[in-house]
């Protein structure tokens, strides 16, 4: 078997996906593509059907939020993992906070299930088609999505903290 | 318990040759607060100081609680040692609810207390958000010397409340306040 390289995969997404490829970088040395949103699905359903690269397993799947980076604020990040090759890949699409609809991954990979309804639990960005979307960790009470920047790390109920004890 | 060496459990009441009389409620109150059934509700490093307290270093058999019970039934002292999720919150509230009265709350530890280090939004910021409670244990965690000064301090509630403290008038407002029956 030949040995992996990152040029080499990044030379096969090319060749198939050349103009839809927004950037390419490798920071801390794993290789990352941006692709747009609507694309997720082929892109990564290629990589897994390809019988070469067989990036089988979906290590992680989750979200982040720039809220400087305007109109494209929040992002979902796909962590794919070739066994065969020991070799991961990062595959980031950017959308925006006012519509942070994406397409689900659940056809591809059915362990996207959980890590998509997290992903919507803590940043809100709704996974169409997904079978079954709604919270998994946080209360079923809860009515906003904690891990948006826009909302403050500390419990908001409580009234016996005096912020000037805290350091705030 | 005339061996004069031997504190004596009940101090209020005539003593004479052979015979030691006092009130039925005195009575009652000791036999309850030495033979106290604690529910360990342990979710985090406040439980492992429990066990240590339990354990025969510490021994809280010395106090007449030998007996965990792990049925909220059965047991008179609801132990919270540890963060309480908001999430587990309703359920620390229906483990409490099934609870027969007479009935005593422990919070144990800086977590159970006030929410501790964790003054975020998943975190219950100290279980007297939906349950009452009589005792609270400071420490992060507090040491087993600290728990057993805090069953202590339930016992000496147990001796000196009324025996019929849920038919008081204070008592049911308390519950009412949390929406308990």
């Amino acid at each position: 078997m030949m040995h992996m390289t990152d040029d080499y995969i990044i030379q096969q997404i090319k060749a198939n996906f050349g103009g839809s490829i927004q950037e390419i970088s490798e920071p801390s040395g794993l290789l990352t593509i941006v692709v747009p949103k609507e694309k997720n699905i082929e892109v990564i359903s290629w990589l897994f059907k390809n019988e070469e690269l067989q990036f089988t397993f979906l290590t992680d799947l989750t979200g982040i939020h720039y809220p400087e980076n305007k109109g494209m604020e929040m992002s979902i990040i796909y962590h794919l993992h070739s066994f065969v090759h020991n070799i991961r890949l990062r595959i980031k699409i950017f959308v925006s906070a006012e519509n942070p609809v994406v397409p689900s991954m659940t056809p591809v990979f059915k362990s996207a299930n959980w890590m998509e309804r997290e992903t919507y639990d803590f940043f809100g960005i709704i996974f169409q088609g997904h079978p079954n979307l709604k919270r998994i960790l946080n209360m079923d009470e809860m009515d906003y999505f904690p891990m948006q920047k826009q909302y403050p790390l500390e419990d908001q109920q409580r009234d016996d903290k005096e912020d000037k004890f805290f350091g705030r | 318990m005339s061996t004069e060496n031997k504190q004596e459990i009940v101090s209020d009441g005539y003593k004479g040759p052979g015979f030691f009389a006092t009130t039925l409620e005195k009575v009652v109150g000791t036999a309850r607060a030495n033979s106290l059934w604690p529910l360990p509700y342990a979710t985090s490093c406040c439980g492992i100081e429990y066990m240590a307290t339990m354990g025969a270093n510490y021994d809280l058999a010395r106090f007449g609680s030998e007996r965990m019970s792990f049925s909220p039934r059965q047991a008179d002292l609801l132990m919270v040692m540890g963060t309480v999720a908001k999430k587990m919150g309703p359920v620390l509230k229906q483990v409490y609810t099934q609870m027969a009265e007479p009935r005593w709350v422990m919070a144990v530890g800086a977590c159970a207390s006030s929410g501790g280090i964790f003054d975020t939004y998943s975190v219950l910021q100290g279980i007297d958000k939906i349950i009452p409670v009589d005792v609270y244990v400071p420490g992060c965690p507090p040491r087993p010397e600290q728990i057993l000064d805090g069953i202590m301090k339930i016992q000496e509630l147990v001796k000196n409340e009324s025996l019929r403290r849920r038919n008081s008038t204070q008592y049911k407002e308390l519950l009412a306040g949390y929406g308990i029956e």
